[in-house]
Order: C-alpha cells, then sequence, then structure tokens
C-alpha cells in the first residue's frame, strides 16, 4: 500500500522536522497552515488540552455523546488533508480529549470529503479515561489523593466530572509504526506530541534516558506555541517583527538528540536564546527533575547555542527514569463564582471605586449573604500587582471596579450578580461601564492533581488505527 | 550603592500549576547573573510580595540559562478556575518581580543606564 512507503520521514536527511501548530484550544486557527505550506516539515504537533479543558469536553459529551472533542481540529484537517497526504506529513494530536474515537471518525469524515478516501490511516490512542473505573481503583487501595494537600479523592468522589492519565510517547509511537498519518489522543502530555515522533523516525529506545530527555525538552519548546518564537516574550518586545504572522517553532532534530529550534523562512517572530529561554522556564517547577511517563529530564544540564538567524541549537541534555507513579487530572464541581465590574472615572476615580466596593459590602452583609472569598481590584491600580502598585493618585483618569465572590451556595451568588447595577444610582458618581448587563453565575470545576500506579493504567492502553 | 529595578539587568516569564505561580528569571547579560544569584534570594522574594504570597516561596538556579526559576506558594487564590483573581494563572507575576529594586556598583548602573527597557526610549523604538 502506498501509505507504507511513508512510514518514516528522515531517511534522506537524518534529521526530523516537527512544527508545532497550536498551543492550546483557542489558539490561532491558521497557524497550523501556515506551518504546512511555509516550507519542509515531517510532522505537525497540535497541542489542544490544558487542566481543565478535560471537563468542558466532557460536558459536551453529556450533552452529545458524538461531542467532547476539540472541534476545530475537524476543519483544520480538511484544509491540510491533501498536503499532508501528498508530502506524507504526519500529525499528532491530543485532540481527541475525552471521546478520541469520535474525533477520529469526524478526521476520517474530513479526510473523504478531501479526497484523502483509501490514502491514510488514523491512529486512535485510547485508556486514559479513568472515570468509569475510579470506584474500582479507590476499592482497590488507590487513594488518587490531592498531590498537595493529601486529601484522599474519596472526599469529593460525588462531584468528579472527569479523570484522565497523562500518557505518554508509546502508545504514539505505536500508532505510527501501524502506519497512521494522524495520531488522536485523548490526555497525552504535551511534551509527548513533539518526542514520541522523535523516538519513531530516530530510532531511540525506551532506556535511552538523555535521548528521551532531549525529546521532553523539544516538546516543552513546541507545546504554547509561538511562546518560543516571539509571542509573549519580555525581552525588548517592541523589537519583535512581524506578530501578525508570527512562525510558530519548528525542532529539527537528529539521532543523537540534540536539535535546533527554528521557524519557517519569511515568518514573523523571531527565535533567539531569549525567547527560548523564556518558553523554557514557562510552568517550570524544580529543574532537575521534570517527570513525564516516560523519562525524567534536567532542564539544568541544557546547552544552547545560536546557530545563525532563527536557529538556536539545544544540546548536552541529561536524563533518568521515569517514576513509577502516572498522573491524574481529576475535575471536580467545587461550588460557584461570579465577577461584577464598573468603571469609574476622574477625579478620585480609586477613591470612588473603593467607596463603591465597602457599599457593596454592606449590603451583602445586610442580605446575610455568605461566601467563602469575597475579591475587590480595582483594575488599572491594583489588579496585577497589588500593593506594590502603591496608592494610587488621585489623577488617575479612570478605573475599573472588578468584585469577584464565590461560595457553595448557587443562591448567594445569584443575590451578588443583583447587587452590581444597582450602585450605578445608588453610589459614587461618575460611573460606567455595566452596558454588559449582569454578571453571569459560573460552575467552579476545579483541578485535582494525583498520582496513581502506572501498572493499574498501561494495561488498558489501546492503539486502534482504521482507514480514511 | 546605587539601586536599580530588576527590570534593568532581566527578563522573565510566569506562569502557574495549580495555586503556585512560578516565576523564570533570566539574565540579560551572563555577566550580571551572579548579582541576580546573590541578592534575589528566596527570602528577599518572599519580602517583596508580601501578602500577595501566603505560601513558601522556593529558588531552582538554572546556572546554564544564567537564570533562576521561583515558586510562589499559595500566590494565585486558589488557582485555575477557583481563583477570583484577573490574574488567576499568575501570567504577569514575572512583571511584579522586575519592579524589585536591587544594590548595584557604580559601574552597573552606569551600563545598564542607557540600555533602554522600554519602547520609545533608549535604544527600542515605539512602532
Amino acid at each position: 500500500m502506498s501509505i507504507v512507503r511513508n512510514l518514516r520521514s528522515t531517511r534522506s536527511t537524518g534529521t526530523v522536522r516537527i512544527a508545532s501548530g497550536q498551543g492550546f484550544w483557542g489558539d490561532d486557527l491558521d497557524a497550523p497552515v501556515r506551518q504546512v505550506q511555509g516550507g519542509r516539515i515531517d510532522y505537525l504537533m497540535l497541542d489542544y488540552l490544558a487542566e481543565v479543558t478535560m471537563s468542558i469536553m466532557r460536558k459536551q459529551q453529556l450533552r452529545d455523546p458524538a461531542a467532547g472533542y476539540a472541534r476545530d481540529f475537524v476543519p483544520l484537517m480538511e484544509r491540510i488533508f491533501g498536503d499532508c497526504v501528498e508530502r506524507g506529513i504526519r500529525v499528532v494530536t491530543n485532540a481527541g480529549g475525552v471521546n478520541p474515537a469520535e474525533c477520529a471518525r469526524a478526521v476520517a469524515e474530513a479526510g473523504r470529503r478531501a479526497g484523502a478516501g483509501g490514502r491514510a490511516r488514523i491512529g486512535v490512542v485510547t485508556g486514559d479515561d479513568l472515570m468509569d473505573r475510579l470506584d474500582d481503583l479507590i476499592a482497590a487501595g488507590h487513594p488518587l489523593s490531592h498531590l498537595e494537600s493529601g486529601e484522599p479523592l474519596e472526599s469529593v468522589r460525588s462531584l468528579v466530572r472527569s479523570a484522565n492519565v497523562y500518557l505518554g510517547a508509546r502508545p504514539i509511537v505505536e500508532a505510527l509504526g501501524r502506519g497512521a498519518l494522524i495520531v488522536v489522543t485523548g490526555r497525552s502530555t504535551d511534551t509527548a506530541l513533539t518526542y514520541a515522533p522523535m523516538v519513531w523516525e530516530l530510532g531511540w529506545s525506551w532506556d535511552a534516558w538523555d535521548l528521551l530527555a532531549s525529546g521532553v525538552v523539544a516538546g516543552h519548546i513546541n507545546e504554547c506555541g509561538a511562546q518560543a518564537s516571539g509571542g509573549n516574550c519580555s525581552a525588548d518586545w517592541w523589537e519583535i517583527p512581524d506578530l501578525a504572522r508570527v512562525g510558530f517553532p519548528i525542532i529539527e532534530a537528529g539521532a543523537d538528540g540534540s536539535f535546533v529550534v527554528t521557524k519557517h523562512p519569511e515568518s514573523g517572530g523571531v527565535v533567539t536564546l531569549r525567547t527560548v529561554k523564556e518558553q523554557l522556564l514557562y510552568e517550570m517547577g524544580d529543574p532537575t527533575s521534570y517527570i513525564t511517563p516516560d523519562v525524567t529530564a534536567d532542564f539544568t544540564t541544557i546547552g544552547l547555542a545560536p546557530e545563525g538567524a532563527d536557529r538556536i541549537r539545544v544540546h548536552g541534555i541529561r536524563g533518568g527514569p521515569p517514576t513509577p507513579f502516572l498522573k491524574v487530572s481529576v475535575a471536580y464541581a467545587a461550588g460557584y463564582k461570579a465577577v461584577g465590574t464598573l468603571v469609574y472615572a476622574w477625579p478620585d476615580a480609586a477613591a470612588k471605586a473603593r467607596s463603591a466596593a465597602r457599599i457593596l459590602r454592606e449590603r451583602l452583609d445586610r442580605l446575610g449573604l455568605a461566601f467563602e472569598r469575597v475579591l475587590v481590584e480595582l483594575v488599572g491600580w491594583d489588579a496585577t500587582h497589588g500593593h506594590l502598585a502603591g496608592e494610587p493618585s488621585p489623577d488617575l483618569p479612570e478605573v475599573q471596579l472588578r468584585v469577584g465572590v464565590r461560595g457553595p451556595d448557587r443562591a448567594a451568588i445569584e443575590r451578588f450578580t443583583r447587587e452590581i447595577a444597582p450602585l450605578v444610582l445608588t453610589g459614587p458618581p461618575a460611573v460606567t461601564g455595566f452596558a454588559g448587563g449582569r454578571p453571569r453565575v459560573q460552575e467552579i470545576v476545579a483541578y485535582w492533581p494525583a498520582l496513581v500506579d502506572r501498572t493499574v493504567v498501561e494495561p488498558h492502553l489501546d492503539v486502534d488505527v482504521v482507514e480514511v | 550603592m546605587p539601586r536599580i529595578p530588576l527590570l534593568e539587568l532581566a527578563h522573565a516569564r510566569s506562569g502557574d500549576k495549580g495555586d503556585t505561580a512560578n516565576i523564570g528569571l533570566i539574565a540579560y547579560d551572563p555577566v550580571d547573573y551572579p548579582l541576580i544569584l546573590e541578592q534575589v534570594t528566596a527570602e528577599r522574594v518572599k519580602q517583596h510580595f508580601g501578602s500577595l504570597v501566603q505560601g513558601a516561596v522556593e529558588r531552582f538556579e538554572l546556572d546554564n540559562l544564567c537564570a533562576v526559576n521561583f515558586l510562589l506558594h499559595g500566590a494565585l487564590d486558589g488557582g485555575g478556575t477557583v481563583s477570583l483573581m484577573t490574574d488567576a494563572q499568575g501570567k504577569v507575576f514575572s512583571t511584579a518581580l522586575l519592579r524589585m529594586e536591587i544594590e548595584v556598583a557604580e559601574e552597573v548602573a552606569m551600563r545598564v543606564a542607557g540600555r533602554g527597557r522600554h519602547p520609545g526610549r533608549g535604544t527600542g523604538s515605539a512602532s
């Protein structure tokens, strides 16, 4: 079959080029298209999942059994399917969310619409979803205790909305080995989407810790899209060119584990030591111990060297074995919240806003409403730097009063949302900005990180490969 | 000794892990990294943030990147979807750290004074 010819992409050059096309669900919709059309790439990785995304997808799936994945991925694939098939560009994504099988089915349909029927395979990775196994796991002595508080999951069991294990690269590599042009997973780690292709293409073994650690670092650089190539970069940001057409990062990896971070020529943004360093430190914990399902990487061993314009070589990375545990992401219902805002104008804008906040608090108290937390911020003054902003000047042109409340009682939160607008006629003057109507009551779906023994997860992993 | 804000010496990015904010602080020039190590200690950062950080501050050094990583525990009002804060994910804690002032030798203050870390000032152009 013609697909098999494309099993490995690297043979002619010895390097594999893995492009980042999406850093979260909601990222630049055209970025993956620019990555496919802007020059040579072998792989496109698309990261759609953040900590609470799975619970949002679960909610959608409960309303519609065919939903529960990143829907954006389907029309995107329809746009690039032809190119991917023609050029053998393989796509690795966690767009499957809580429903990878339905996602794959929709993508296969998109492929047929794009004329790729019979010309591609889709790999589907499942086994990360623990929702239906929670009670069995708890009964079998796996408490899934909160990583920080140590509290057992039992305490919020009835409120759990989703529970997924972060999977590593092995099932993705299996799917690639079975000829999948597109691999759709559920809760794979963000980094695995980049290093699975490296493992497969470069023939790394599962105990080559330094090589795998290199892959993880490459994955960390790729996983937030343009954050590695000039986006959100604090170093002399005004000098970063053409962010309107920002080129997302591309990892160009060789068999020795070193790789170059680059981007397509003629694209916007930059790849410099500064942009790469900022991304390396993003969401970092202990840099000596970056734990993934496949390897533990040491970020203090990373060597960086410029290698021409928009090319940074990354080398020397050391790693060690992973732990006996896998991380679980549980989402559970944790009460309600609402946030209301009003804008106060000069003079004494901040004083007016503070006065309004005091009046509001007094009214809420008189209504006998109890909240677990009330937060008052003055946007335009202290919302981001708190007391470090000092005391506001009476000449501040304007400030937005932002009051948030949260608590277990939905009715109390609901009542709060009716107390904002009255301040316009019953509080301090020079107030506006309430045209958006009453604040919305939001249910809080909170994140519960836990660990689980990997031996109870790995036997349940499954890779299915379907024809388009 | 002259005092200058970290903004003149370093750039930074921050993010979150639950209720913990992380800040990666990176020296623009490797020659200033030892100064950052010496003065921007976990204790001083904890003191700088004051009531904005409920828990401990941890510091990790990355000599290879001329950078330090801070973990600010209990900084995000519960974090993620629970938090009521505008900056629930700690995205701009980095800039709050860049306000911190450190003592430097006269020659360091002279060297960085003309560098200009704002658009339209120094070497930058506001476009």
